[in-house]
């Protein structure tokens, strides 16, 4: 007999009869009330003087041992944004009007309707912190918390991607960090059976003490399964599901993710939760099969602040009170005491609201997929009496918990933080890119294509994407090295969707506004490169410590210029995290909004892939370069390769152009003009050429247009890094209606060269040639240097 | 009648749905199979699908022998019943004592997934009567634990008795012994397979359509075969 089904619930049970196991009696609501003056260590879990004083308003009297580990996790940063709420708003009011979203920001997820039948959700999540102390376990569990997020709305997990920022690459604690966090990720999403279809990894000396681990998930569900978190119904009973809870993780959110790192922050490990992909899999089938057979009136995923904010989240959403015995929430550890079972952030466990006469179909469902499921709580309405309203929670017959569930939720603190802008960016600004030496002849801009494809920033990510399975649920259309990943969300219509995640921490760096609104601009235009048209945003905005006026600034700007370029658009942010605290001793992180955009595709069958196609016999493709390439150097991959260089303004951004450019796409690939298409970014020309050529082994011949011709021009041509621009294959035959095209949509258009299969080469016509195989090799040889600690087996070409 | 190709679900099983797909584009009828559930519902052939059964704990595939289902499969198998063993299905071929030999840790210890040449070195097995001897094949690799190990009598027997189903070409992803793929039993009805034909089976998801030839090899085998 499972031990869960010798859990009875006796529905309407208003008192737990005490246990006759004898336990160490806690901090109870009766001891509190009658020891105000004891000391309590607020301060070590988080809290400020004011903040702690308020709490004691709120009870009228000092909160327990338990309820202040309940404040302390849930007035923490991560968990009630008190110093980012006041500008987050923005996402809500500048945000255009959509019909499709079906649930917005403040939910676990967005959720966005794709067709009739259909809604898509995905959000960004960052696991910064663990990450960083934990390698292996700190990203896996960031993958397993962000899918149990887009599991509570009601979707089957389909697609993961990542984000992610370390360090400089041959520094040799990124030899630590990359390796783990690589290998967590691909175990638990590859255990999970979730397809990994994409992401970004980026070096830069900032994230040194500070890795950025941002996992994003996409899920699917039919539109009228979508979940909500509420415990509705008093008389319903709470029913704990999934792995048994243990003393990992604890603190996780408040001593992890709300504070800044320091010599000590090595000790913090036991705050990292450890995953069990297998058990979350068990899971997802047990939700998915209960939500079918319409078992759960609400649901909510235990995640940071684990059981306290499952709780209090449900309770406050529906306005109810809830009754919980603590005594019957299975534990690893029979030593856990209730301040730490309210805290533990053990993983793969979500929170049931469900009715008394489902309670069986729930019980018999959890053991069917081998998955432990207590009863421990109801839902509590006005015939609570003096509890109505309050959410009560005792353990072995002792009171110690009785607060108002929407004090932890809705009335945490929330600060008007001060801002300042960081004192050297004027200077900053002044010092620009385009003033630096660059290269004038066609030796030393051959040498510097190489030099960049060989670059930590711009290299071959095979190393890293093929730890993951991009295969499994067999629908994955695009993956890595893709703009976009491309999933077919329904095998009969061909409906699909295509999303995008990135950002730029030294765009963000220069101007934080204009830098939001390019990471922006780049995540849309990977997702409309493909074919597909851009319809949602989710966001995960890692920043340093928000008590520095200047980061505050920077973070007040970014949101500022992502809600604005949302609002341009015409694109809503549904959702996402904010990750303060990025930051060692004094030394924060680049301002890094990570942004990630959803675009629908209709017919899957028509997206367009970033490679040069194959062609036979003498046929080639045009090559044409979307958009218009200014003399925009600072801020770039070969200021930063090159010369070690950070200085000056990023490139322009023209949202109206990046529209344009994406509509036109979509309907160029709807008629069939697209062979292939290529977001520009960083590196620029130089770089999509040498992908677009790599990817199936196709050459390109390529002659400057007017005005590149001279000077460093060539140089500037190949390497700017000007926005809202796109480097397209059409076939012969379509380039007349293609411009065309380009003309009624406004789209600056420059026919630059063909695509040759049998030549092997790439050829810069007056300026260079070189070789696929010396491509291949700079661009692949970088990675696999850097992180392989075994010979790895070569590589398969085709036959 | 179609032929009916029961896929057994178990505990971390991924791939299931993939190869249901793929047997459905063969023109087969695909039956899910429960690891709890003893009986095969009348299947003319079995799919044991990739995955981590039971989270792989233990060893992979170690634990999903014991189950109910396999049981019956086991005993099918050794009465001509066909089994494909794919991926995690080989590793509990090879745990059940149906297939010689273990899969073990990629010598380069890391999870890879590419795209995998092959060459189809039997094609008298109940899977791959449709490919033409010596036949080269683009499928998905992706495992963690995929380098097939064997005592050298057991890996001479099957050079000698043409029981390997197929190699690897133009690199071997994991360091198998003799880039060993894939292999068979005596009978030619199981036959267990590192890499994925069930992802190989679709233009639009797949790097070509080489791992039908596994699905539709086995209809071949179940109308050839005397009722």
């Amino acid at each position: 007999m499972t031990e869960w089904s010798r859990a009875t619930v006796r529905p309407g049970l208003g008192l737990a009869a005490p246990s006759e196991t004898p336990v160490n009696v806690p901090d109870t609501v009766a001891h509190a009330a009658v020891t105000p003056g004891e000391l309590q260590p607020y301060a070590e879990l988080g809290l400020r003087d004011d903040e702690y004083e308020r709490i004691r308003q709120v009870l009228g009297r000092r909160p327990t041992q338990s309820e202040l580990a309940m404040y302390s996790i849930m007035w923490s940063e991560h968990c009630s944004y008190k110093s980012s709420k006041v500008h987050l708003r923005q996402f809500a009011e500048k945000a255009p009007r959509s019909s499709r979203l079906l649930a917005g920001i403040g939910e676990n997820a967005g959720v966005v309707q794709v067709s009739d039948r259909l809604a898509v959700t995905f959000k960004v999540e960052s696991h910064n912190h663990p990450s960083f102390v934990e390698p292996h376990q700190g990203a896996a569990t960031g993958v397993g918390g962000i899918v149990r997020d887009i599991l509570a709305m009601g979707a089957r997990p389909v697609a993961v991607m990542d984000s992610l920022r370390f360090g400089a690459a041959d520094h040799p604690d990124t030899a630590r960090v990359l390796p783990g966090v690589v290998a967590g990720i691909g175990t638990y999403g590859n255990c999970l059976g979730l397809p990994n279809i994409g992401g970004e990894v980026v070096f830069d000396p900032c994230y040194q003490g500070n890795p950025l681990v941002n996992a994003l998930c996409l899920g699917v569900l039919p539109v009228d399964r979508l979940q909500n978190k509420a415990a509705a119904g008093p008389g319903n009973v709470v029913v704990l599901l999934g792995a048994k809870t243990g003393r990992d993780g604890i603190g996780g959110v408040s001593v992890l993710a709300s504070a800044t790192f320091d010599d000590t922050s090595a000790q913090r490990r036991p705050s990292v939760q450890v995953g069990d992909p297998f058990m979350e899999k068990l899971l997802v089938e047990a939700c998915l099969e209960m939500y079918d057979a319409q078992l759960v009136v609400g649901i909510q995923d235990l995640g940071g602040a684990g059981l306290t904010c499952a709780l209090t989240e449900t309770a406050a959403a529906a306005g109810t009170g809830m009754r919980v015995w603590l005594e019957r929430v299975p534990l690893r550890e029979p030593s856990m005491e209730p301040h730490e079972i309210l805290a533990s952030e053990s993983q793969e466990r979500m929170l049931l609201i469900v009715a008394p006469d489902k309670l069986d179909a729930v019980m018999k469902t959890a053991e069917k997929w081998g998955v432990p499921a207590s009863a421990i709580g109801e839902v509590t309405g006005p015939e609570a009496g003096a509890a109505a309203g309050r959410l009560v929670i005792t353990w072995y017959g002792h009171t110690v918990v009785d607060v108002p569930p929407g004090s932890l939720v809705d009335d945490g603190p929330v600060y008007a933080r001060p801002m300042r802008e960081p004192a050297d960016l004027i200077l900053l600004q002044a010092d620009r890119a385009e003033t630096l030496a660059r290269p004038a002849t066609p030796e030393a801009l051959r040498e510097t294509v190489l030099r960049m494809i060989a670059s930590p920033n711009l290299c071959d990510r095979t190393w890293i994407t093929e730890q993951y399975d991009r295969y499994v649920l067999g629908n994955t259309v695009l993956a890595q090295p893709e703009d976009a990943g491309v999933v077919r969300i329904d095998e009969e219509t061909g409906l699909g969707v295509a999303i995008s995640v990135d950002g730029n921490g030294r765009y963000t760096r220069l101007d934080p506004y204009h830098g939001a609104k390019l990471a922006l601009a780049e995540a849309y235009r990977n997702v409309a490169v493909t074919g597909a048209r851009p319809v949602a945003v989710t966001d995960c905005l890692n920043f340093g410590s928000p008590e520095d006026p200047a980061v505050m600034w920077q973070f007040a700007e970014a949101v500022r210029g992502l809600a604005d370029g949302c609002a341009e658009l015409g694109i809503p942010v549904t959702g996402g995290n904010v990750s303060f605290y990025n930051q060692t001793g004094a030394a924060a992180i680049h301002p890094t909004p990570v942004v990630g955009v959803l675009g629908v595709l209709d017919d899957v069958t028509q997206r367009v892939p970033m490679g040069f196609a194959r062609t036979t016999g003498a046929d080639h493709d045009l090559i044409f370069l979307l958009g218009e390439t200014r003399v925009e150097l600072s801020g770039s991959e070969w200021a930063w390769v090159v010369h070690g260089h950070l200085g000056g303004v990023p490139p322009r951004v023209d949202l109206a152009a990046e529209r344009a450019l994406a509509e036109l796409i979509a309907d160029a690939a709807r008629v069939g003009h697209l062979r292939s298409a290529h977001d520009l970014s960083d590196g620029g020309l130089a770089q999509a050429l040498v992908e677009s050529i790599l990817r199936y082994g196709v050459g390109a011949r390529i002659a400057l247009p007017e005005g590149f011709t001279t000077g460093s021009m060539p140089f500037v041509f190949l390497f700017s890094e000007s926005a809202a621009r796109a480097l397209v294959t059409v076939p012969r035959g379509h380039e007349k209606a293609f411009t065309a095209l380009c003309v009624e949509r406004g789209v600056p258009w420059t026919l630059i060269g063909v695509t040759d299969a049998a030549g092997g080469v790439l050829e810069v016509r007056g300026q260079f040639t070189i070789g696929l195989d010396e491509l291949r090799a700079a661009y692949r040889g970088t990675l696999p240097a850097l992180f392989d600690t075994t010979t790895p087996p070569s590589v398969a070409p085709a036959p | 009648m179609t032929a009916r190709i029961g896929v057994v679900t178990f505990p971390g099983s991924l791939d299931d749905r993939d190869a249901a797909r793929a047997v459905r584009i063969a023109g087969a009828e695909a039956v899910s199979l429960w690891h709890d559930d003893p009986s095969l519902h009348g299947v003319d052939a079995v799919v044991l699908p990739g995955g981590f059964s039971y989270g792989d704990y233990l060893r992979c595939g170690a634990i999903a022998r014991f189950a109910p289902v396999m049981e019956t499969i086991a005993a099918g198998a050794r009465d001509g019943l066909p089994v494909l063993g794919i991926c995690n299905g080989f590793q509990i071929l090879c745990e059940a004592h149906l297939l010689p030999g273990a899969l073990t840790r990629n010598a380069h210890l890391h999870f890879r997934n590419r795209d995998q040449w092959l060459r189809i070195e039997s094609v008298g097995t109940a899977w791959t009567n449709t490919y033409q001897p010596g036949q080269e094949i683009l499928i998905p690799v992706k495992n963690g634990e995929g380098r097939y190990v064997a005592d050298q009598r057991t890996l001479d027997e099957l050079e000698a008795t043409g029981r390997i189903v197929a190699r690897y070409v133009h690199g071997n992803p994991n360091g198998s012994q003799r880039d060993i793929a894939g292999i068979t039993n005596e009978a030619g009805n199981v036959v267990g397979l590192m890499p994925h034909p069930e992802h190989a089976v679709e233009a639009l998801t797949g790097p070509s359509l080489d791992g039908l030839g596994f699905f539709t090899s086995i209809l071949k085998h179940l109308v050839g075969a005397p009722v």
